[in-house]
Order: C-alpha cells, then structure tokens, then sequence
C-alpha cells in the first residue's frame, strides 16, 4: 500500500531518506534513552527497587493474579460470545417486541462507560440490598454486557452482509427461520467477522484491568500494592513496568492465536470482507 | 431525579472535568494520531518502524495502567510536577492517539490509487502528496471510525476517576461521602452518559457521515 504514496526512490531520495532514517532514530533513541536516564536518575534501577521481585513469594502471587486477570477475561470472553449471538438473533428477529428491546439493550450497553456499569454494580446494587456482589462478578458482568453488545452490533453486520441467497436457499430446503439462522448464516457470518471478533477479544482483555478500580485483585491491583511497599523503597515504576510487560505480552499473544486462527480459516474459503470499528 | 437536583454541583463540576479531559485528549490526540499515521506510511523505514512499535506497544497496554502510571509511577521520576489533570490528559492523548492512528491510516488506503499515482505524475514529494492529495480525501472517510473513537475516548475518561481527576466517574466517590443513594446516582451518571453518546454524538457522526460522504 505504502508504495503508492511516493515512487520507486532515485539516488536523491534514498540519501534523503537515509538521513530520515537517522534523524527518526536519533530522535527515537533519544526519547528512550531521556526515559532510562530519568528511571535511572531517580533510582528505578536499583538493585532495592527489584529486590522485591526475586521472591518466590512475590513470584507466585504474581502468577496468581495473572490467572486472577484471565480467569475474568475467558469467562467474560464466552459470556459475550453468547450474549452477543443471542442479541444478533434478537435484532434479525421478524417479531418486533424481540428486535426493539434488542435494538435498545445493544445501544445503551454500547454508551454506558464500562467502569460505571462495574461501579453499578459493585457500589450500586449492594447500596440497595442486593447481597454477594463480589469484584470479580462485576467485572466479569460488566465486561459481557458491554462487549457483548459490541459482538452483537458485529454479528448482525457479518450476517446483513451475507448474499440473499443463502438465506433464500436455506428457507428453499426447508429449513425453519432459526435453523438457517444457526446452520447456514450464523457460521459464515462468524467467518468475516472474525478480524473484528478477535480485536474485540483483546478489548477484553484489556479492560479486565479496570477491575484494579473496584479494587478485583487482578495483575495492577496488585503491581500497585507491591509499589507501596516502603521497606523496599516503594518500586512502583518497576511494579508497573512488569505489569505492563505482562499485558502487552498476553495481548500479543492472544493477537498472535487469532491471526494464526483467521489465516487457518480464511485459507478454506473465500470471505465476504465487512469493515465494522471496534470500540476501544 | 432528587439525587440529580440536590446533588447538582456535584454533577455538574464532575461532567464539566469530563468535558476538558474529553475536549483536551481528542485535540492532542488528532494532532499526534495524525503525526503517527504519517510516520506509518512513510518512505523512511526507520520512521513506519517507530510508529508501529509505539502503537502495537500502547494498543496492548490497558488505559487503566497506562493512567496508573501517569498518576503514580510519574512523580517518582523527578521531573517538573503534572497535576492529576493533565497527567489524565497525557495518558488519554498517547493512548486515543493510537486509535486515531489506525484508522486515519486505514482511511489512506481508501483513497484510490488513482490519486496519489497522479500526484506523483506531476511531480509532488511524499509530504504534498500525502497533505494536498491523499490526507483532505482520507479525512472524510475516516469520520465515522474516528468518531467512534472520540466516543470511545468520551466513555475512557471515566477511568481517570481512579487517579485524582474528579470528573464524571468520581461522582460516585463524591456521593458516597455525602450518605446519598448510590444506585440512583450512579444510574443518573450512566443516563447522562448515554443522553451524551446516543443524543449527541452519534446523530453528529450520522451528520457529518452524510455531509461529507464521497462519490466514489
């Protein structure tokens, strides 16, 4: 795509962009080296700082909250898989009093903030009565009603998107409604959504970390704790560090299964491409 | 409604805050996500690398960390004091950027190739073409994605709640001190977020969508 933009470059240009190179990575250095000279400037690196992390103590906590972090993130990932089908089902359906109220929950679930559906509720819903609200029930509750809001608005793209005549040949054969919904559209609709399937899964994953706020014991909830402690000179930047190392990782992985996943896929058949944004 | 009128100036102190975190991110946001999508489709390997690493580095990082570390991990470096504000406003910018980036970039590739091969007939560099050409054509397709990362952006501002700023999703903090009913608050809180999502900004995109549809 980039070569478009400019030509195949002459004996000038490449100078040119030699000198662009240097400058960007010049610059780019720069700003990392001006980081580590700041983390180091202020002691981050010390051996104090990271003593903290060779404990195995510490080591296996840390293992812990990871599984604390993917334990919300697969069961929130399944939940709005399902609800987010089901509420495709819904706004496809020909009954109007099924598709309007699916029509509404989608959209206010899509405009409502993630972290104040978590705040309603963990803080909300106990206020008035409601008992055994744990964090992690509002953040897994949270995360499908939200995402699968967006799954759904995904569905139903992938499904509109379709050609008329799968559906029309399903009904031909004799097929109910429901079942070429589920036997005929629904698995091919998965199929060309599945970029924005995934993208929304890695939202998923992100946002567990929200749960750090109603204070779920998950990986910054507890990089944050480690970073109070005084008697090992307070190492939040170095606590941070590893958390943020341990997200991107995860994240990159998870992207890494996808992208094996969608070209395993997508070598089998020819898809419909559909272009629907996800929501960050 | 009686948390709503009693408790007014919480509100609307609370959704005011919102507003500059909002108005102030996307601003920086545009500039730098611009920057960075410029960078992406460059001639000069180095820069299409360093804006890459920064975008699959920030897209994978949680906005949760990324202000945690604005708010917490930043003063401990030693250098000139954020307030929590604009410490928010950092992080918001450098994480919305990212998105920004992304779909200003995929709003590139819609621009048919006719386009830039014609720019590039008469003898434009990479940054005509890609300013008087290519950019004023991609910025109208791009409209509805990065509008749905402002509202995005709208919805990510209530995280800053958890480090200092006392916006919109702080009400929550504010109303429990005073003894009022949380749930009718916070459920006024979520009323007005949607009321502002629903009512505002997505009839504005559908404007705006139609307004400026091209031709193609």
């Amino acid at each position: 795509m980039s070569s478009v933009l400019f030509d195949v470059p002459g004996p000038k240009t490449r100078t040119r962009n030699v000198y662009l190179n240097i400058i960007t990575v010049i610059v780019a250095v720069g700003i990392i080296a001006f980081i580590l000279y700041r983390f180091y400037e202020s002691g981050q690196f010390t051996a104090k700082k990271w003593e903290i992390f060779t404990f195995p103590r510490v080591q296996q906590m840390f293992l812990t909250v990871i599984g604390a972090t993917l334990k919300a993130f697969a069961v929130a990932a399944v939940g709005s898989l399902i609800l987010g089908v089901l509420l495709a089902f819904g706004r496809l359906s020909d009954n109007k009093w099924v598709r309007v109220p699916c029509y509404w929950f989608t959209e206010l679930f899509r405009a409502v903030p993630l972290l104040i559906l978590m705040m309603i509720m963990y803080y909300g819903l106990p206020s008035v009565g409601v008992k055994g609200i744990t964090p992690f029930l509002a953040v897994v509750v949270g995360l499908i009603l939200y995402n699968g809001s967006v799954l759904a608005e995904a569905f139903r793209a992938g499904i509109e998107s379709l050609p008329k005549g799968q559906r029309e040949a399903g009904l031909a054969m004799g097929l109910s409604k429901g079942q070429v919904l589920r036997i005929i559209l629904l698995p091919q609709a998965v199929r060309s959504m599945l970029p924005v399937i995934i993208a929304q899964l890695v939202v998923i994953l992100k946002d567990t970390a929200l749960g750090f706020l109603i204070t779920y014991n998950e990986i910054i909830y507890y990089a944050n704790y480690l970073g109070s402690q005084g008697q090992y000179g307070s190492p939040v930047v170095p606590a941070f560090m590893v958390a943020a190392v341990l997200y991107v990782g995860m994240c990159l992985i998870l992207s890494g299964i996808a992208k094996l996943v969608e070209s395993k896929m997508s070598s089998r058949v020819k898809i419909v491409k559909v272009k629907v944004g996800t929501a960050g | 409604m009686n948390v709503l009128i009693d408790n007014r100036e919480v509100f609307l102190s609370g959704f005011k805050n919102t507003g500059i975190l909002f108005v102030f991110s996307a601003f920086f946001a545009l500039i730098l996500g611009t920057i960075v999508a410029g960078m992406r489709v460059s001639p000069a390997p180095a820069m299409r690398a360093a804006g890459t690493i920064y975008v699959n580095a920030v897209r994978n990082t949680p906005l949760t960390l990324i202000l945690a570390f604005f708010a917490l991990g930043y003063p401990r470096l030693g250098l000139p004091h954020l307030d929590y504000m604009f410490a928010a406003i950092v992080g918001l910018s450098l994480y919305t950027a990212t998105y920004v980036s992304e779909a200003i970039r995929s709003g590139i590739n819609t621009v048919s190739v006719g386009q830039s091969e014609a720019a590039r007939a008469i003898g434009l560099t990479f940054m005509q073409t890609l300013s008087l050409i290519v950019l004023p054509q991609a910025f109208r397709s791009v409209v509805p994605p990065l509008f749905s990362v402002f509202i995005a952006l709208l919805k990510n501002t209530t995280v800053a709640a958890g480090f200092g700023v006392v916006e919109a999703g702080g009400i929550r903090a504010t109303l429990s001190d005073l003894g009022e009913p949380l749930l009718p608050g916070l459920l006024w809180v979520a009323l007005i977020f949607v009321v502002l999502v629903l009512g505002i900004l997505t009839p504005l995109q559908r404007y705006l969508e139609k307004k400026w549809r091209v031709a193609r």
